[in-house]
């Protein structure tokens, strides 16, 4: 039958009466075929696992050598609380950590500033200064065990924490593994999270990049962030289109500093955001591998592969999640799980069903973990690479994911780049705009979200919640005046001063810092001394 | 205590009602009572295109108006969306350093009904502050179109804000810009482009052949790293000095008393004119009849303007 | 005639999660309100200063840190303080049933979380300012 029969067919028959289109907008047909992929080249477009550019994954075997990182997310309270969580996950099969830290510490602030009152430990752990670094990894040995730290702004603080943990537990600098996020271009675009203005911020960023390359070798120096930008309202496209546009921004940056490309390029890892649309999601992860392989080859000159690789965690949906029906929120997660596997992801988070209303119970954590064990041990899935390789619909979706982000690209270029698309807003419009979008289009039922607009109930959601006493604070501050009174105040102050200069006088800040931090130098006192150097970010009017 | 008596007494809930009333017409008495109170204020306008930096630039100046124990009002007036009536007020965010500070008042204002240019209620707030004992009240708004012109038409020191990228917007603004300013600023001086733009302007103002005695000022700022923030405090009160000295305050506030006159004329008849003077009905017949050519729509007019000047009651 | 619905909204504490907040604002402002927005980060002390001020109807704070139980008993006595109490104080977030039973014991008007439709949230708002 040709295919002009089976249309002709198709057209006398009706359709559902709902919206095909993707999340992205793009406009899904009813059936892809060959036509679909009429300029497909098996060994320009996809080429085997391991080998450029990279669309089939990053490694020769991906998940039948190993599987991937599971890493749950997760920090409370006091760091003894968050020590005794860490210990329970690894007991119960995790592979890494992932330290959430409490809003004062991503901020920068100390757990006794005012604008901490009622956040301290909340939803992360509070970390003030060394001394509560020392506990959250105490007895966790850092030479077995690879951690990613969230930690923007303050992230050349924390790190500097973590060597000197890893110091003190007789580790050297080269065998610690992990990652800091430490991207701040997705801060001032959705994730809010910031301190300085973005020149300095990016000064610091490319410390830490020359830093680590000369004495922390195996540490993923930043994570660029697709994650923030979907969960502010993005669509899969931007998430895309903007993650990677801050990720060739780095490169330039590094670039500028005077790194050789190939020596901070291999140490980038990316983190992205598995939601709703399961195909779209997959060809996203697809379509980001191929992009970074050609542009850092073509355009950067790369000539080490690690440059070339998309190496990303990736966590589910946390704004996908329904406080309606909650255990529905299991099944939500465990397809964006599988999407992302089925994209090739290194690491992943699967979100607990609880999140909505708070921070989840350890149930509620076994339970998400347990889902990601399933999709590896029961599912048959990790069995083949990158299983949906050649399928008519995702190589399509793939290709029209990758000629639109490129479309993107331009127009950030048009801007002047990334740094003044943000001074003018460009990317905050463009979200608010689509995460606007997306909740009229739920109103008017264009797009489906089950117990939000189709399958509502009456409900008395009745699940257990973790709870964090308000003594947590009141610990904290306890604590953190100890340390206060019997560190070395004068030794502080000289440190701080010392900072202050290196900041002054474009000093590398990292050597700096890590004397700050083994002085027990608070984050605050650290923070506020680059303030006076850097000055403050003021948030732009955009709606 | 009385509405009144605590307005009078600084009390901040109080001056906010008083606007609230004044703003929705809901107590036509007040200006009244309160009109005898103005005059003391000083009024500075700042205005220019969207992204200029106008908020930053009130936030950064505000400090050095305080100085000396001086109050300092603020209205930050943005557009309402025609669509919905509705509107999105934000320029608190970058006025956050004022925020807390006891000398300070601000409010934000949406456009209402008023087509294009600057509310006719912000000149009614504008002197709600000033008898509130706000020693400076600063109105700042987007200059599109009609608006410069508006405020200046309030303001004794109209600030004209421009930033390098506004390329376009400034040609457009040219003339608007000439005909307003007493002082022009370029923000965010770092960029690039920025000292072209000087230059530009400079020369724009040159080729000005009137005869006036006070000369432009054109002053370069980087409003969020308080850059050239102090010249242009001192400018603008160089600019009151001048305005006071040569008594050209007297003549110009009579003029702008004038212009309002005016302006409450025109409103007054329009409105009158929408609410009672034009009978719908009459006027869709007079419609139907101009398209078939049987009347002029200058015909139309000389009816409706007769018919309003027999109506007594205004 | 004139009247306009005045609210203020708010996003106290540290967190930057605006998402909400903003489109909630812009539907307040398609639904014909006039909307002030402070902006992130803010002093509970600032936004009760700011809604006098701004004479509003209405202040609604969207939090999503958890901080809930400090920062809506903090606004409410402020506003007491300043005697503002007849501003009404809503809130939006990631907030626990139980929590928003003791909330509105306190004196919060009404909680919405996470999901609720913006017309529900508009009609609401109509409903109890007149």
């Amino acid at each position: 039958m040709s295919k002009d029969k089976w249309k002709k067919k198709y057209s006398k028959r009706k359709e559902r009466d709902i919206n095909f289109s993707n999340l992205s907008k793009i406009k899904i047909n009813p059936l892809y075929t060959p036509d679909d992929n009429e300029d497909f080249d098996y060994d320009k477009d996809l080429n085997y696992p391991g080998e450029y550019p990279y669309t089939r994954g990053v490694q020769p075997t991906m998940y039948r050598g190993r599987l991937w990182t599971m890493r749950q997310f997760s920090g409370f309270g006091t760091p003894k609380d968050t020590n005794t969580r860490y210990k329970y996950l690894l007991k119960h099969g995790q592979t890494g950590l992932s330290v959430a830290f409490d809003f004062p510490t991503l901020y920068g602030k100390d757990s006794d500033d005012p604008l901490a009152q009622g956040e301290v430990g909340k939803c992360g752990v509070a970390i003030d200064t060394l001394r509560d670094m020392e506990i959250l990894f105490d007895g966790i040995p850092l030479e077995k065990i690879s951690t990613s730290m969230t930690i923007n702004p303050p992230a050349a603080m924390l790190l500097a924490m973590y060597i000197v943990v890893g110091e003190k537990q007789g580790v050297p600098k080269d065998v610690l593994t992990g990652t800091i996020q430490n991207d701040m271009l997705k801060e001032y675009q959705a994730q809010k999270t910031w301190i300085y203005p973005p020149e300095p911020s990016m000064r610091i960023i490319t410390d830490i990049l020359k830093y680590c390359s000369e004495n922390v070798p195996k540490w993923n120096t930043i994570s660029i962030s697709g994650y923030h930008i979907r969960e502010a309202g993005s669509t899969a496209l931007q998430e895309l289109a903007f993650t990677l546009a801050n990720g060739f921004t780095y490169v330039d940056y590094g670039i500028k500093s005077g790194l050789p490309v190939d020596t901070f390029a291999p140490r980038l890892s990316f983190f992205f955001n598995s939601h709703l649309d399961f195909f779209e999601e997959i060809a996203k992860y697809r379509a980001a591998r191929r992009i970074w392989a050609k542009l850092m080859k073509d355009k950067y000159h790369a000539q080490n592969p690690k440059s070339y690789l998309v190496r990303f965690h990736t966590q589910t949906a946390g704004c996908s999640l329904t406080a309606q029906q909650p255990e529905n929120n299991i099944i939500r997660t465990a397809f964006q799980g599988l999407a992302a596997v089925l994209g090739g992801t290194q690491s992943l988070h699967t979100n607990s069903m609880d999140e909505t209303y708070a921070l989840p119970t350890e149930k509620a954590v076994k339970i998400a973990l347990r889902t990601q064990q399933l999709i590896a041990y029961e599912t048959g899935v990790p069995n083949t690479i990158d299983p949906l390789g050649g399928s008519y619909y995702v190589e399509a979706l793939t290709d029209e994911l990758e000629k639109l982000t490129l479309e993107y690209f331009d127009k950030i270029e048009t801007l002047g780049g990334v740094v003044p698309a943000i001074e003018k807003g460009f990317f905050q419009r463009e979200i608010s705009r689509s995460a606007y979008e997306y909740q009229k289009a739920l109103e008017k039922k264009e797009k489906y979200h089950v117990g939000i607009n189709i399958f509502e109930e009456e409900e008395n959601v009745e699940i257990e919640l973790l709870k964090i006493p308000e003594e947590v604070e009141i610990d904290q501050k306890k604590s953190l005046n100890k340390v206060k009174e019997e560190r070395n105040n004068s030794k502080v102050k000289e440190t701080l001063i010392k900072l202050r200069e290196a900041a002054e006088n474009r000093e590398n800040l990292m050597p700096r810092i890590l004397d700050c931090v083994r002085e027990y130098a608070t984050l605050g006192e650290m923070c506020e001394t680059l303030k006076e150097v850097f000055g403050i970010y003021k948030e732009p009017i955009i709606f | 205590m009385e509405l009144l008596q605590r307005f009078l007494k600084g009390d901040k809930p109080a001056i906010a009602r008083v606007i609230t009333k004044i703003e929705n017409g809901t107590d036509p008495k007040l200006l009244e009572e309160i009109f005898p109170h103005t005059g003391n204020a000083y009024f500075i306008g700042i205005t220019g295109p969207p992204g200029a930096g106008k908020s930053s630039l009130v936030n950064a100046i505000v400090p050095k108006l305080l100085e000396n124990n001086k109050k300092v009002g603020i209205i930050a007036v943005d557009p309402t969306s025609p669509f919905s009536g509705g509107a999105l007020l934000g320029d608190r965010i970058r006025m956050n350093d004022l925020a807390l500070n006891e000398n300070v008042f601000i409010r934000s204002m949406a456009t209402r009904g008023s087509l294009g240019g600057l509310a006719s209620k912000t000149k009614d707030i504008a002197l709600v502050l000033d008898a509130a004992g706000f020693d400076y009240v600063l109105i700042e708004t987007v200059g599109v179109g009609q608006i410069e012109l508006d405020i200046a038409q309030v303001c004794d020191t109209t600030v004209v804000v421009l930033v390098p990228e506004s390329g376009d917007a400034i040609q457009a603004m040219k003339a608007g810009i000439l005909e307003v300013a007493d002082i022009l600023v370029v923000n965010k001086g770092d960029r690039s482009g920025a000292d072209r733009l000087i230059l530009e302007m400079k020369f724009a103002f040159e080729l000005r052949d009137e005869k006036i005695n006070w000369q432009i000022p054109i002053l370069k700022t980087v409003a969020i790293e308080n850059q050239g923030i102090e010249k242009l405090a001192s400018t603008v009160k160089f600019h009151k000095e001048y305005l006071e000295r040569s008594g050209e305050i007297e003549i110009e506030r009579k003029n702008k008393l004038v212009l309002r006159v005016n302006e409450l004329i025109e409103e007054k008849i329009k409105t009158h004119l929408h609410n009672y003077i034009i009978d719908q009905k009459q006027l869709k017949k007079m419609i139907d009849k101009a398209y078939e050519r049987k009347i002029t729509p200058h015909y139309i007019t000389d009816e409706i303007v007769k018919k309003m000047f027999l109506k007594k009651e205004v | 005639m004139n009247k306009k619905i005045r609210i203020l909204i708010g996003k106290p504490g540290l967190d930057g999660h605006d998402r909400g907040a903003k489109v909630i604002a812009a539907a307040l402002r398609d639904a014909g309100f006039e909307v002030i927005y402070t902006g992130l980060h803010q002093l509970s002390e600032s936004i009760v200063e700011a809604a006098i001020q701004e004479d509003v109807d209405i202040i609604g704070l969207s939090i999503l840190s958890g901080a809930h139980m400090t920062i809506f008993p903090k606004i409410l006595e402020l506003l007491k303080q300043k005697n503002a109490e007849h501003i009404i104080v809503i809130g939006g977030g990631i907030i626990p049933e139980e929590d928003i039973k003791k909330l509105l014991k306190m004196g919060v008007k009404r909680i919405f979380t996470p999901g609720a439709p913006t017309n529900d949230i508009v009609d609401y708002i109509k409903s109890i300012i007149r």
